[in-house]
């Protein structure tokens, strides 16, 4: 289990590093105007990180194939058609607990 | 002050921090670091992976690059965000700490260039409130969640594949989609534990070689 120091770091870094992408960008606002591959990493970045990060939240997970399948689908789903952040993530996530917990128990 | 844009900004931030809290107690953090996370740190997507890497007792340095690739979207807010309307440095540092997704996403509107300092604090603030505060409320909530309830972190799965389809309904890029996916599982097989950084490495040379392509 990390400790508190370990998480202090981790909390510094991860706060210092958001902070200056937030707040650098203002004080060379000139130059990120006349910036071309700026505006189109930032534009073109996202989809392809939610992608990283969704295989990379399932690193853990081959043995238990099914249930995250599962809900993986319908969260897709949801989503496609309430378009509603919170709903899609809570359904989803409340399909993986019941197939989790209830349903592939072994 | 309180539009109604901002409220359901606000019951949207609440019920992902409930998330959040419930989550960091579930890792076996005590509650109190849900807190200090949201508090300090305050950037949601990152939040919840940061969860992931610190149970790992992931290197500083693969937090920082984890921090600068999930967040770097951020660097594109300062074009339209109104921080000429907000005087002083110890208000400029505050309002650019809290520049996250929904501050932009509430000042992207033209008015929005008029708006008055206490204004744009005070939305920041109260979204800032929200998150911590709701945060705090599932951190203590999670204790009494029963041991039996498993597969509650599927919750960020879900967080960051509905970003995900959000993102692609923006700008319909197969070929990222294609590419960042072979770039997880490449890095997954190479580097295993450490894939995040590589993928992400591997992916933004993608996006940047393509970028010259098209330019050439």
């Amino acid at each position: 289990m990390p400790d508190a120091a370990y998480l202090t770091s981790v909390v510094a870094v991860a706060a210092a590093v958001t902070w200056t992408l937030r707040a650098l960008p203002f004080a060379m606002l000139a130059p990120l105007r006349a910036s071309k591959v700026v505006p189109y990493l930032a534009a073109s970045m996202p989809v392809g990180v939610m992608a990283i990060l969704v295989v990379h939240t399932l690193r853990d997970v081959p043995h238990h194939g099914a249930p995250v399948g599962i809900a993986i689908a319908a969260t897709v789903a949801l989503h496609l058609w309430r378009r509603d952040v919170v709903l899609s993530i809570a359904g989803g996530t409340a399909i993986h607990v019941v197939l989790a917990s209830l349903v592939f128990t072994g | 002050m309180m539009s109604r844009q901002v409220l359901p900004v606000g019951f949207a931030v609440a019920a992902m921090g409930l998330a959040f809290g419930v989550l960091v107690t579930r890792s076996g953090l005590p509650w109190w670091w849900a807190t200090i996370f949201a508090a300090v740190i305050f950037a949601g997507s990152l939040e919840f992976l940061l969860l992931g890497l610190v149970t790992a007792v992931a290197p500083l340095g693969q937090v920082a690059a984890a921090a600068f690739l999930v967040n770097f979207r951020h660097v594109f807010y300062a074009m339209s965000f109104p921080l000429h309307r907000v005087p002083g440095v110890a208000a400029k540092a505050y309002s650019t700490f809290a520049l996250t997704d929904e501050a932009y996403a509430l000042t992207a509107r033209p008015e929005a260039q008029s708006w008055s300092r206490a204004r744009i604090l005070g939305l920041q603030a109260f979204v800032h409130v929200f998150w911590a505060g709701s945060v705090t409320v599932g951190a203590l909530g999670g204790t009494l969640i029963p041991p039996e309830v498993k597969g509650l972190d599927f919750a960020v799965t879900a967080l960051f594949l509905v970003l995900g389809i959000d993102a692609f309904r923006d700008r319909r890029d197969v070929p990222a989609v294609v590419v960042a996916l072979a770039c997880a599982l490449v890095g997954h097989a190479v580097f295993g534990e450490q894939m995040l950084v590589a993928a992400m490495a591997m992916f933004t040379l993608f996006l940047l070689a393509r970028y010259a392509l098209r330019r050439a």
